[in-house]
Parts: structure tokens; C-alpha cells; sequence
């Protein structure tokens, strides 16, 4: 387990997602309402590239065609056939045991506090006022 | 008879086989007159309403009266017991009567027509065979007396079914026929879906096709469509007591589209988001079959792979398609059937189809 | 049970030079068509449009799960234009880390379905211009359709006659959704002339029709359109037995695009029934249907069926038989099938190059 420096705060927006490689893994990183989260990249079903997804909320109905919308922004739709996963967790909606991706933690750290201890910034340049996104893996 | 054919026999009788699929002699209008108050009376004889038998579903065309059967001395009642009531011992034959009815543009017309078709069944039918159960007729052109039908014949518990065609003015998941199922569901009836098209529409989407073998491999579409449509209208999940009897569709289709509609549902169900579980899931919750025709291969050790693939032990119903040529002989089982499922296939699964049909 | 997910040992082999039977060109704008067409007919687009049985005009009756009318997210090229309208960048995306050795382009913006027959003819000659300027000309792993508007089966000849020396031209594409069932006699000089010239008839799924998606009417929601494609295919196979297609034309090669292929099992066991019970209907049909299916009928892959038991496919790939199915990707629709990873049960060696390369460069005659 290392915890590795991935990004920096301010350069992913809020419903917004990036690819990020780190020790030979594809992380798609997402800016959930301000809180990130970090899933593996491949769709488990034919191998589409998660961070292009369409970051969306849950449609949900009880009776036919009464919609609602809730969790706005925290499922990622797959951009080839549409399965849809919560980013949080990394388990798909239509089959959540069984149809799932990785899900890494995920943590924001200061600059400063990444100078030292266990980090790991590889290319990174890391400055001490500034916050970071900082995956564990 | 060879040994075969003896022991399918007494093992139905001995099962108290249910015959879900079994047809009446379609009525022409002599045989209703008796059923139709004064006015329609004179309606459907000034007006030549009479041979009520649908182009799509020529029951009286070769492919669907068997010629050994056809030969059998009597009419009526008589004529089903000595081909099929008393050889194969059957404990009950549900007779679904498919005739023009569905097919009148008319919906009073065809309200009455409905009515006096179900009076029929019960006074010629029903009443003089107590093995006899039947499906209620009726006139989905006109949702509000459909349901009124329904009512009508709610405390006879002979009818345990009420049925409509593949084919017919709309794909059956739309609102406008909600209120006929709820209908159906109180009182348990069953949903019956049975081949057939009113030829409100092309049966294929290249329009209408030349030979009635064509017709026939098309019925396969209506009954898709209908799937599909009962799935993704929200059907199942609405009404979740009431079963739907896909009768006489050829079975073997089902599973490529389980697949399909499952695969698809994951990324398309945003469009449907009633749709709460795989459609494969709801369909083997719900959606019945009748085994008469069976689409199989040539080899009866495949049945078993299609009975796996159907993945439901509670989906099929046994039923002879009487009286259509569709099996040789009385190998009315798809051969290959695998034995620990044929309880359920002649009897167990038509009991938990209709509540209305008593042990 | 298996999961519907990827399995790793599903390794792509990238050596082995796959054959794509359905990609989609389009046009990186309006105006690239306009070049191939004569003055007459760019006005009348202009002044009247393109009509045809669409309901609704310039996008689908059936909304699509993704943006472009159901494009794949991905697939935008860097350049600008519309998802692949951009050569280079299909080739980035498609051809080469896929190891596609051929790709047949299937267009879906040609005349076929034009009501107004005369410009419908003018489009697909367009059509058939652009392709080879846009896309087989630089690459050639690309192979065009002869679009032709098979209503007016004089222009669709005249059509055929004018493209056919070209080898840039793989197949005939006429849509399956056709006024008449496929088999009907007015189609059939299209077909003579296809089995004349040894030219595959294509015919890919079509989003609009004049007849209903079904024959319980218009169905309401896409995931319904979108399983009913397989049904105009089923229809065009049953017609083409059924009149006596294959009899009259034994070396007519028919290509059926974008149905997935696990209904085509049950439908030849029941066309093999219905046509012993109700043989003396149909004389001219000397032979079981399902001989003609395993001489004359190919079908693509595309959109794959996913059993919840993977293996459940390998019942319908050796009902089927490995060498009538022929890859597809549909690039670059949302229900793309990737070639290293939409089959997720093994392969045998021999059903790998069936599937993926061989079948296709018989039928298409690919070098
Ligand atoms: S690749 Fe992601 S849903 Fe198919």
C-alpha cells in the first residue's frame, strides 16, 4: 500500500473526470460535489475508458413515468453501452454484486504535509501552499 | 400405437394432465344467433356478419385442422372427446376460441360479438364437459366493455383465462388496455397472448407477406413484440399477480431475446426506469408458454440446452395446439423433454398459472 | 454463473487481421455530399429537403441513449465534425489498435429510404462518389457499398452497372426494411445482378421504415425499437426462402447487418417446420429453409447477445455454425462491440478465423 500523489485540487471541477496512470494502474479521478473518488478506468464489460463516461444522477421510478432524479453527479455512465456505476463505490447499478470496478481510496492533503512520510509524487511537482488528491494503493 | 405413443398417454392421464392450449370450432353466425339480443340479430344477419375466422389464422385451412382428427365422426363436444378429452386422459383443456372478433374495426360490434362468443363456450362447451375450461373473449377494441366482461363472467370460475392476439391494434404494455388487466388481475384471470393478427398492421415490417407459412414464422415477432412491450411499458411490475400465456408462440425464440432485452436494459434503462430488474428476471416471473409448437432442433437431445437457456422450471405449460397438425401421432411432449420437469409441464405450472383453476 | 463481464484470458490476437463488416462514414459536413451531387438536386435539398418515412426530421422518433443519435462518448474526433467523419482519427480509434486488416463502410445517410425516388437514386450515387474520395481512395482497407435505391430497381441496375468494375466496392446495399418483403419478384433483377457479378446483397438494420415495427403497431420506447431491427432481418431471410429467392438465384450471397445473430437458431428450426407442414404452399421451395440459410445467409455479430451464463452462447454459436457469422463493430455507435472482448467464451482457433477474418473475405471476395 502507498499513497500516491495524483492531482491537484483545483484542476479538476466539480462533475468533472480525469485519467490519471499511477504504478501501472488507469485511475478515472472524480469530482463529486467536491469530494473526490478514484475507480479503476476499464469497464468491465468490453473495456471503454470510464473517465470519458457522462457523470450523472440516478433516474428512478416506481410507477411508469414518474421520474425522479436524485444523487445528482455520483454515477459515471459508461460512454459505450451505457452501464451506469457509482462512483463512490465502484459497483455497477444494474448489477451491483457481481459487475464492478475497483474502487481506490481516496484522500486531500496540503503541499506541506506531502514532503514528508510515505507519499509518492513521481513526476509531480508538489508545492507546499496547495491542496492535493492523494490515492492509496 | 407403439409403446411410446401408450406410455405418453397414460402418463398424461396418470398425471391429470392440463391441456392449456385446445380450440373450439371457430363460431359462424348460426351457431351465435342464439346469443345476440334482438338488434344485433338483425345486425349480423342483414349485414352478413358471418364467418368469423381471421386471414392470418385460417382455422379451417389444412396446417390447422390435422386430417386424422378432422375424420373423427361428430362435431361439438363429441368430436374433442373422442380425439383428445378421453385418449389422453386429461384432467382439463382450456379452449381458447380465436376468431375474426379481434379483427372487427366496430368495438360495439365486436363487444357483442364477444359476448354472444362467450355465452357459446359456456352453454356448448363448458356446460357439457366438466373437464372443459375456457378463455374469455374479448373485445380489446373497447377496453371499458372488456372489462365489463370480465365482470360478467367474474363467479364463473370456468373461465380462467381471458385472451387476446400477438397481433392486434397496439403493442398490449400500453396504458389504454391497464384498466382490462387490473380488471384480470382482481378477479385472476390469467393474460392469454395467443397467435394471431387483426391485420392492423403489416405482420412484418416489409409489409404483408405472400404465403401463409411466412405468415406463421411471423407470429414470432407479435409475441416478441408484446414481450418486449409488457417489459418495457411497465406491465409487469403493475401487475404483478397476473400471469401472461404466450400461447402457441414456438417458445425457442425466447431466450436470444431474454439476452438481448437484459443487455440492452443496462444501458438503456433510463428510458424505462420502472424497469427495475433485468428483463429476463421479470419475464421468467411472469411470462408463461405453451409448448405446442415448440421451434426445436432436429435432435431432441438439444431440447434440454433451450430448457436451460429458458432458465425457469415454472415457465412452460403443456398444451396440444388441438386440433392443428403441429405434432405427429400424440407426441404431443417435445421430444426430449427432460423428465424431472414433466410434473410441472402437464400440470403443477398451469395450477400456479390460473388461480381460478382448481386442483 | 459466469459474470457478463470481461474475462482475461479473452486475449484480442492482434495478428490475426480482422475484417470489420459494419462501419459507419458520415459526413463531416453537409456540404461534402453537396460536391457530388448535380445542381438540380442540391437545390431541391436545399428548397425541400430529404423526406422520408422519419416521422420527424433532421433526428430519430426513437431517441438514442447518447449524444449524435447514439454515437459512442468516445468517439468525437479531436479535429472537429461529427464522430467518424474524420479519417484520420478513425484510424487512430478503429483500424489500427484494433488490427483491422478490412472495414466494410455501410452508410446510412444514402438514398435507400428517400420517398422521393429520383433524388433518392442521385443521393446514392453521391454517396458511392464520396466514399471512394473520402475514404477508400486514402485508405484502402476500406471497402464502399453500392447504394441504390432498390424501389426503382431500374435506377438501382443503372446504379450497379456504373460502380461494379471498381473493387472499391465490397457489397450491394439495399436497407431491410424494404416497401415489399425482400423476396417479392420486383426486387429480383437487383438480386440477378448481384449473383451475376458475385457481389454480396447487404442489408443493415434501418431506423425508419413505411410499414409498423411490429405487427401489433408503432412500439413506444427504443430498447423495443431496438430489438425489433433483428425482427426486419428475420423478415427479409423468411421472404427470400419463402419466394423461392435462393432457389432461383443459388449463388446469391445475402449479408444481414446489425441483428445479433442468436434469433437466427430458432428461426430456422421453425421456418424447417412450417415449410414440412405447409409444403405444397410453397412448390418453388424445393429444399429444407435452413439448407439455403447455411448456403446463402451470413450474419454479423454486432450487437452480440449476453447470455447471464456466458456459455449459454456456445449452444447458439454451434446452432448457428461459426461459418456464417461475420464480425461487426458498428463503429461508432453506442452498442459497439469491441473484437478483443464481445465474445466472452472461448473460441476454438478455426471459429476465431471464421468469425473474424475468413467468412468475411469469401463472402466480400477481400484479398
Ligand atoms: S464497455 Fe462499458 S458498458 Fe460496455
Amino acid at each position: 500500500m502507498a499513497r500516491h500523489v495524483i492531482a491537484k485540487v483545483e484542476e479538476l471541477d466539480i462533475g468533472k473526470s480525469k485519467l490519471v496512470k499511477v504504478a501501472g494502474r488507469d485511475i478515472a479521478l472524480f469530482n463529486v460535489k467536491g469530494e473526490f473518488f478514484a475507480i479503476a478506468n476499464r469497464c468491465p464489460h468490453e473495456g471503454a475508458d470510464l473517465c470519458r463516461g457522462q457523470v450523472v444522477g440516478l433516474a428512478e421510478a416506481d410507477e411508469p413515468g414518474k421520474v425522479r432524479m436524485t444523487r445528482h453527479g455520483e454515477l459515471v455512465r459508461c460512454p459505450w453501452h451505457g452501464w451506469e456505476f457509482d462512483i463512490r463505490t465502484g459497483k455497477s447499478w444494474c448489477d451491483p454484486a457481481r459487475t464492478r470496478v475497483k474502487s481506490f481510496d481516496v484522500s486531500v492533503a496540503k503541499g506541506g504535509a506531502l514532503t514528508e512520510g510515505p507519499y509518492q509524487a513521481e513526476t509531480f511537482p508538489v508545492s507546499i501552499d496547495e491542496d492535493y488528491v492523494v490515492v492509496e494503493i | 400405437m407403439d409403446t411410446a405413443v401408450t406410455q405418453q398417454r397414460s402418463m398424461l392421464s396418470q398425471l391429470g394432465a392440463i391441456d392449456c392450449d385446445v380450440h373450439p370450432d371457430a363460431p359462424g353466425r348460426e351457431d351465435l344467433l342464439p346469443y345476440f339480443d334482438d338488434y344485433w340479430r338483425e345486425i349480423v344477419t342483414t349485414r352478413d356478419v358471418d364467418r368469423l375466422e381471421l386471414t392470418n389464422f385460417p382455422t379451417r385451412t389444412k396446417p390447422f385442422f390435422r386430417e386424422d382428427w378432422k375424420a373423427t365422426e361428430g362435431k361439438g363436444v363429441e368430436k374433442l372427446r373422442k380425439n383428445l378429452l378421453d385418449p389422453y386422459g386429461l384432467k382439463y383443456a382450456i379452449l381458447n376460441c380465436v376468431t375474426a372478433v379481434h379483427a372487427i374495426y366496430d368495438p360495439y360490434l365486436a363487444t357483442a360479438v364477444c359476448r354472444a362468443t362467450n355465452d357459446w363456450l359456456k352453454a356448448e362447451w363448458l356446460d357439457r364437459d366438466p373437464r372443459l375450461r375456457a378463455s374469455l373473449v374479448l373485445p380489446m377494441q373497447n377496453p371499458e366493455a372488456a372489462v365489463e366482461e370480465i365482470e360478467r363472467f367474474a363467479d364463473d370460475k370456468r373461465f380462467v383465462q381471458v385472451l387476446t392476439l400477438c397481433m392486434g391494434e397496439m403493442p398490449l404494455g400500453r396504458r389504454t388496455y391497464w384498466p382490462v388487466y387490473e380488471a384480470a388481475q382482481r378477479h385472476g384471470f390469467a393474460l392469454g397472448v395467443h397467435a394471431g393478427s387483426a391485420y392492423r398492421h403489416a405482420p412484418s415490417q416489409s409489409g404483408f407477406l405472400s404465403y401463409l407459412a411466412e405468415d406463421y414464422v411471423h407470429q414470432v415477432q407479435g409475441f416478441a413484440a408484446q414481450v418486449g412491450s409488457f417489459v418495457s411499458e411497465g406491465v409487469l411490475g403493475k401487475f404483478p399477480d397476473m400471469k401472461i400465456v404466450l400461447i402457441e408462440s414456438g417458445v425457442s425464440w425466447l431466450p436470444g431475446q431474454m439476452w438481448r432485452m437484459s443487455k440492452d436494459w443496462r444501458g438503456a434503462r433510463i428510458e424505462i426506469p420502472w424497469v427495475k430488474e433485468s428483463p429476463s428476471a421479470l419475464v421468467r416471473r411472469q411470462i408463461r408458454m405453451t409448448t405446442q409448437p415448440f421451434d426445436a432442433p432436429r435432435d431432441p437431445a438439444e431440447l434440454e440446452r433451450i430448457i436451460e437457456h429458458l432458465d425457469c422450471d415454472d415457465m412452460l405449460l403443456f398444451s396440444t395446439d388441438y386440433p392443428h397438425a403441429q405434432f405427429e401421432g400424440e407426441a404431443a411432449i417435445p421430444a426430449g423433454f427432460p423428465e424431472r420437469l414433466i410434473d410441472r409441464l402437464v400440470r403443477e405450472n398451469a395450477l400456479a398459472t390460473y388461480p381460478r383453476l382448481e386442483d | 454463473m459466469d459474470q457478463a463481464v470481461l474475462d482475461k484470458n479473452t486475449k484480442a490476437d492482434a495478428k490475426l487481421g480482422i475484417v470489420d463488416c459494419d462501419i459507419h462514414p458520415a459526413f463531416g459536413s453537409p456540404a461534402e455530399l453537396a460536391k457530388f451531387l448535380p445542381v438540380r438536386w442540391r437545390d431541391h435539398l436545399a428548397d425541400y429537403g430529404q423526406r422520408s418515412a422519419n416521422p420527424v426530421v433532421g433526428t430519430l422518433p426513437y431517441p438514442r441513449m447518447t449524444p449524435g443519435n447514439g454515437m459512442r462518448r468516445d468517439s468525437w474526433p479531436p479535429n472537429g465534425g461529427p464522430p467518424a467523419s474524420d479519417l484520420a482519427f478513425l484510424q487512430e480509434q478503429l483500424l489500427d489498435p484494433l488490427g483491422i486488416e478490412y472495414g466494410i463502410l455501410q452508410p446510412l445517410a444514402a438514398g435507400s429510404s428517400t420517398l422521393n425516388q429520383e433524388l433518392g437514386a442521385a443521393m446514392c450515387a453521391a454517396v458511392n462518389d464520396w466514399q471512394l474520395d473520402k475514404w477508400t481512395g486514402p485508405d484502402p482497407r476500406l471497402k464502399a457499398s453500392i447504394c441504390v435505391t432498390q424501389e426503382d430497381v431500374p435506377a438501382a441496375l443503372a446504379e450497379i452497372e456504373a460502380r461494379i468494375g471498381d473493387r472499391s466496392f465490397a457489397q450491394i446495399a439495399i436497407p431491410p426494411r424494404t416497401i415489399e418483403p425482400a423476396g417479392r419478384r420486383r426486387y429480383w433483377p437487383i438480386y440477378e445482378a448481384a449473383e451475376h457479378y458475385d457481389m454480396p446483397i447487404g442489408m443493415h438494420s434501418a431506423a425508419y421504415g413505411q410499414h409498423a415495427n411490429s405487427g401489433a403497431g408503432w412500439l413506444d420506447f427504443y430498447i423495443e425499437e431496438h430489438y425489433a431491427f433483428s425482427h426486419s432481418l428475420q423478415s427479409v431471410v423468411t421472404s427470400m426462402v419463402f419466394e423461392g429467392v435462393f432457389e432461383r438465384f443459388p449463388k446469391l450471397k445475402l449479408v444481414v447487418v446489425e441483428g445479433g445473430f442468436a434469433w437466427a437458431a430458432p428461426l430456422m428450426w421453425r421456418l424447417d417446420k412450417q415449410w414440412e407442414r405447409m409444403r405444397s404452399e410453397v412448390p418453388h421451395v424445393k429444399r429444407p429453409p435452413s439448407e439455403y440459410i447455411r448456403e446463402n445467409v451470413w450474419f454479423t455479430t454486432q450487437p452480440i447477445e449476453e447470455p447471464e451464463n456466458n456459455r449459454h452462447l456456445l449452444d447458439t454459436l454451434r446452432w448457428v455454425g461459426a461459418d456464417r457469422l461475420m464480425f461487426s463493430t458498428d463503429y461508432p455507435h453506442w452498442d459497439f462491440d469491441d473484437p478483443r472482448y464481445a465474445f466472452k467464451v472461448p473460441l476454438s482457433p478455426t471459429e476465431r478465423v471464421q468469425i473474424f477474418r475468413d467468412n468475411a473475405k469469401r463472402v466480400y471476395r477481400l484479398p
